[in-house]
C-alpha cells in the first residue's frame, strides 16, 4: 500500500508540470493582456508596465523565471490586477472559505443523499421512494442560478431568517454559511441519493448479503456493516472529483451569496488576463483533483476487500 | 435513517433560531456597494471608479470636489491664485496638514509625490492627466527629460508653485483627481508593496484604513489627524465589493446596504418608482465609433446617413428606459459650453445621402458588422440599431458581441467597422472629450484625422476660459461630429444611485458622480 501511494505521488510531478506549462503558454495566446483598458495608456507607460512585470523578456525566459519561482520559492507571483496582493496571499485568503463551504456542502449532501438513497432503496417502489427520487431529480434539473436566488427570496427576504448574502468568518458565520452550503450541495445530494439507491438495491441482491441474512444477523447490522460498505463504492468514486469541484467553488454560488472564495478568481482572472492568478488557480485545482483521486483509490482499497494494491501496481 | 434525518433537522433549526436579521448600519455607519474588489489602495496604481470611491475616504490632494458642482474647494491647500496669463498657479498649504502617523505635509511632499507619480518607473496609468497640463511633465513621464525640468516647485514649506503648459482654465478642478494626490512616500519606501495593508497604512484623508478582507469588505474609520475632522460625522464606512447588481439590490432592499451605487437593469421599472432612486446626468457619452478607413465608411455621406437614421428619443424611452438623455451631439452640456447642433432623426435626409453615396434604398450596401462588448444593455441597443437601419435605410447589418479584453484589443487595433464605445469625463471641460479625436490620441480607435480639427483644439488650448474659448471648442465639435460624422452619438448616461436622502444629509447628485464623505451624516 505504501509503495502504491508513493508511486502515485511521484506520478503527480510530470502531470502538474505538463498542466502548468500548457496553461502558461495557452493563456498568453488570448487577445488582450493584463493592461488592456478603455482609456489607453501612452506607449511609454505601456512599455514601463511591461518592464515592471518582465513582460518585455522573451517568452521562454518568462517561463523559466516563473517555474523557478514556483518550484524553488513556492512563490506564485504578484497579481496583475489586485496589485496590493500576491497570488499566494489571494489564494491563501480565499481557499479556507471555499474549503469550509465545500466541506460543509458535501457533508450535507452526503448525509442527506445517503440517507435518502438508502431509505428509497429499502422501500423500493413505495411513495417514499418516488418522493425521494423526485426530489433528487429536481435537485439535478434546476440550475444553481435559479435555486440560489429563490432561496434568497424565500429565506432572506420573505421569512427574514437569514441574511441575503455576505460572509462572516468564525462562529457567527453559521448564518451566512447555511444557504450557500445547502444550495451548493443540492446537485451533489441528488447524485449521491441516486447513486446510493441504485447501488444499495444491487448490493441487497448479492450473495454475501444473502449469506449474512442466512446467518441470522440483525437487519441493522447487515445494513450498516455489510450493505453500506459495498454499496458506497460508486459513491466514493463519485466523491473524488466532486470534492475538487465543490471546493474550488461554484462561481455562481459565490457571486449570489458573496462568498469570498477561490471560485470567483477562476472566471475573473481569465477575463482580466491576470496571468499569475490564472496559473495559481489552475495549479490549486489540478493539485486537489489529482490528490482527491488518489484518496478515493485508497479508500476503495479499504472498502472493497476484492481490491488489493500490494501486488499488481497501477 | 429516520434518526439521521431528525438530527439534521435539529441542527438546521438550531441555526435558524440562533440568528438575527442581516445587520443594517447602526449609528452613523455607512455601508455601500463598491462594485468590485479594488485593484489597489495605492493612489499611484489605481484607475477605476471603485478605487476612486475608496481613495476619497483615505487621501486628499491640494483640493477636493464640491459635492454639488464638482468644482475645486480647498483641501490641503487653503487658497491659491494665478499669475497674469493664468499659466502659473501658486498654492498656499494649510499649516496643520498631517499624515495619519503625524508626519507633516509640506509643499515638498507634493513635489515628491507628483514626481513619483509621473516617473516612468511608476508606470501610472493616469499619468497623462498631470503630464498633459504641467510644463515639462510629458517629457519626464516619457523618460526623455529628468525631474528638474518639470514645472513644480516648493517655494517654501507651505507654498507650492505649478507652471502649466498654457492658461488651462480647468487645471485646479483637475487637481482633486487621484493623479494629483499627495503620497506617503515615507511609508511606501519603508514597507514596499505592503504599505496599503491595515497595519502599515498611512493616509491624509478624512478616514484611515481599518480592515481589508479581500473579496469581502473594506472598512475605514475617522482619521484623528485630518484637518477638517470637525465635519466628519460618520463613525465607519464599509465598502462591499459586490459585482452582481441584483445581489447588491437585494441587500439594499433588505436594509443591509445604505447606498447603492449601481442598479440592475431588469429591475429598472420597479426602481424608477422608488423615491430613493436618484438619476442625474453623468458627464459622459454613449456612442458608436466609425472606422473611417473602412472602404464603405470612408464616404462621409454614408456615415452621416447612418447617424441620421435613428430615433434617439425612442431609444431612451423604449430600450434603455433609465432616464438617459438622448443627444445628437457628443460633448455633454457643461457650464458655459453649448454642445454642437448634432444629428436629429431625419430618415428622409438619411435616405437621400445614402442614395447619393451610391446605395439607393440600401441596394448594394455591403453587410457591416457592429461589435460591442458582452452586456445585456449593449445587446439591446445594438439590436434596436439593427432594426432602425433596416427600417429607415433598408440595410442589413451583423452584430458581434465579444468578451471585454478581446473587444478592446480589436477596437484599439482599428480592426473593426463600427464599434460601440463610451467615454466618461475625467474633468469638466469639453477638451477632455474632444482630445479623443486628435490624430495622435491613443484613444482614437477609429483613426479620425482632420488637421483643421486638431488646429482648433490647439488654438483652444492656448486661450483663457471664456466665451471665445467655448466657441472654438463648439466649432471643433461641430466639425468632427456633425460634419465629419466621426461618431454616432446616442445618449448621455445617467448616474444611478439609491440612497434615502430623508435619512442621509449631505449627499447630492452631481455630474461626475463623485460623493465626498465629509459633511455626510445621518439626520437626527
Amino acid at each position: 500500500m505504501g509503495k502504491f501511494i508513493v508511486k502515485r505521488l511521484l506520478g503527480l510531478i510530470p502531470t502538474m508540470l505538463i498542466i502548468v506549462t500548457l496553461s502558461f503558454f495557452m493563456i498568453r495566446l488570448a487577445p488582450g493582456g493584463p493592461f488592456s483598458s478603455e482609456k489607453k495608456v501612452t506607449p511609454e507607460v505601456q512599455a514601463n508596465l511591461e518592464h515592471k512585470y518582465h513582460m518585455d523578456e522573451p517568452l521562454y525566459k518568462q517561463y523559466l523565471r516563473y517555474m523557478s519561482d514556483v518550484l524553488l520559492h513556492a512563490d506564485l507571483g504578484p497579481s496583475y490586477k489586485n496589485k496590493d496582493y500576491t497570488v499566494n496571499q489571494l489564494i491563501g485568503n480565499s481557499m479556507p472559505n471555499s474549503l469550509l463551504l465545500g466541506v460543509v456542502a458535501l457533508a450535507i449532501a452526503c448525509l442527506f443523499g445517503i440517507s435518502v438513497g438508502l431509505f428509497s432503496a429499502l422501500r423500493q417502489n413505495s411513495f417514499a421512494d418516488y418522493a425521494g427520487m423526485s426530489l433528487a431529480n429536481i435537485g439535478l434539473a434546476i440550475p444553481l442560478f435559479v435555486v440560489g436566488p429563490v432561496a434568497v427570496l424565500v429565506f432572506a427576504m420573505k421569512l427574514k431568517w437569514l441574511p441575503t448574502s455576505g460572509w462572516i468568518t468564525g462562529r457567527a458565520g453559521l448564518k451566512t454559511l447555511i444557504m450557500p452550503a445547502m444550495t451548493l450541495g443540492l446537485p451533489y445530494f441528488s447524485s449521491i441519493a441516486r447513486l446510493t439507491r441504485a447501488s444499495v438495491v444491487e448490493t441487497l441482491r448479492s450473495d454475501y448479503i444473502r449469506t449474512a441474512r442466512a446467518k441470522g444477523l440483525k437487519d441493522s447490522t447487515i445494513m450498516l456493516k455489510h450493505v453500506l460498505k459495498g454499496a458506497l463504492l460508486p459513491v466514493v468514486s463519485y466523491l473524488g472529483p466532486a470534492f475538487a469541484g465543490i471546493v474550488t467553488g461554484s462561481v455562481v454560488i459565490e457571486q449570489i451569496f458573496l462568498v469570498p472564495g477561490i471560485g470567483n478568481f477562476f472566471v475573473k482572472s481569465a477575463l482580466n488576463r491576470d496571468y499569475t492568478l490564472i496559473l495559481g488557480t489552475v495549479i490549486v485545482y489540478s493539485l486537489i483533483l489529482v490528490l482527491m483521486n488518489l484518496v478515493v483509490d485508497i479508500l476503495y482499497g479499504f472498502l472493497d476487500p476484492r481490491i488489493s494494491y500490494t501486488s499488481s501496481a497501477d | 435513517m429516520k434518526k439521521l434525518l431528525l438530527v439534521a433537522a435539529a441542527v438546521l433549526s438550531l441555526a435558524v433560531i440562533g440568528c438575527s436579521k442581516g445587520g443594517a448600519s447602526s449609528g452613523s455607519e455607512l455601508i455601500l456597494n463598491n462594485g468590485a474588489e479594488p485593484q489597489s489602495l495605492d493612489p499611484s496604481k489605481i484607475q477605476g471608479v471603485p478605487e476612486d470611491r475608496i481613495y476619497k475616504a483615505l487621501f486628499e490632494g491640494l483640493v477636493d470636489y464640491d459635492p454639488k458642482t464638482c468644482h475645486a474647494v480647498p483641501g490641503v491647500a487653503e487658497s491659491w491664485e494665478r499669475n497674469e496669463d493664468g499659466s502659473v498657479i501658486t498654492f498656499h498649504l494649510r499649516k496643520n496638514a498631517k499624515w495619519s502617523d503625524g508626519t507633516p505635509i509640506t509643499a515638498q511632499t507634493f513635489v515628491d509625490s507628483w514626481l513619483y507619480y509621473m516617473a516612468p518607473s511608476t508606470a501610472a496609468e493616469y499619468a497623462y492627466m498631470p503630464a498633459g497640463v504641467i510644463k515639462g511633465a510629458a517629457d519626464y513621464n516619457a523618460g526623455k527629460a529628468d525631474a528638474s525640468t518639470v514645472g513644480i516647485k516648493a517655494l517654501d514649506d507651505y507654498t507650492f508653485e505649478v507652471t502649466l503648459v498654457g492658461p488651462v482654465p480647468y487645471a485646479v478642478d483637475m487637481m482633486a483627481h487621484y493623479s494629483f494626490s499627495a503620497l506617503p512616500l515615507h511609508a511606501i519606501n519603508k514597507f514596499g508593496a505592503d504599505w496599503t495593508k491595515p497595519e502599515h497604512f498611512v493616509g491624509n484623508g478624512p478616514f484611515v484604513l481599518e480592515t481589508w478582507v479581500p473579496q469581502e469588505k473594506i472598512t475605514v474609520v475617522p482619521n484623528k489627524t485630518y484637518w477638517n475632522k470637525a465635519n466628519v460625522f460618520l463613525s465607519r464606512i464599509t465598502f462591499l465589493p459586490i459585482e452582481n447588481d441584483t445581489t447588491a439590490y437585494n441587500k439594499y432592499k433588505n436594509g443591509e446596504i445604505d447606498w447603492l451605487t449601481a442598479v440592475p437593469l431588469e429591475m429598472l421599472d420597479e426602481i424608477k418608482l422608488d423615491p430613493n432612486y436618484h438619476a442625474a446626468p453623468f458627464l459622459s457619452s454613449y456612442y458608436y465609433e466609425f472606422n473611417v478607413n473602412d472602404k464603405t465608411l470612408k464616404d462621409v455621406r454614408v456615415r452621416q446617413a447612418l447617424a441620421l437614421a435613428i430615433d434617439r428619443n425612442e431609444l431612451v424611452e423604449k430600450v434603455t428606459k433609465g432616464g438617459q438623455l438622448p443627444t445628437g451631439a457628443y460633448v455633454p452640456e457643461m457650464a458655459g459650453y453649448t454642445p454642437a447642433d448634432g444629428f436629429t432623426f431625419d430618415p428622409a435626409q438619411a435616405q437621400k445621402l445614402l442614395a447619393e453615396a451610391g446605395y439607393p434604398n440600401g441596394k448594394g450596401f455591403p453587410k457591416m458588422t457592429v461589435i460591442y462588448n458582452t452586456n445585456e444593455g449593449h445587446k439591446k441597443i445594438a439590436e434596436w440599431v439593427q432594426q432602425q437601419w433596416k427600417k429607415n435605410l433598408n440595410i442589413d447589418i451583423d452584430l458581434q458581441n465579444m468578451e471585454w479584453a478581446s473587444f478592446l484589443d480589436k477596437r484599439q487595433a482599428n480592426d473593426f467597422q463600427i464599434a460601440r464605445a463610451g467615454w466618461v469625463g475625467d474633468y469638466q471641460d469639453p477638451s477632455n472629450f474632444l482630445d479623443l479625436l486628435r490624430k495622435d490620441s491613443g484613444n482614437n480607435d477609429g483613426r479620425y484625422n482632420n488637421p483643421a480639427f486638431d488646429a482648433l483644439l490647439d488654438k483652444a488650448a492656448g486661450m483663457p476660459d471664456g466665451a471665445d474659448r467655448n466657441q472654438v471648442l463648439h466649432d471643433a465639435e461641430t466639425l468632427a461630429i456633425r460634419q465629419d460624422a466621426a461618431f454616432i452619438p446616442f445618449y448621455i448616461y445617467v448616474t444611478q444611485n439609491m440612497i434615502d436622502t430623508n435619512k442621509w444629509e449631505g449627499w447630492y447628485t452631481n455630474t461626475l458622480d463623485l460623493h465626498p464623505y465629509v459633511g455626510l451624516k445621518l439626520k437626527k
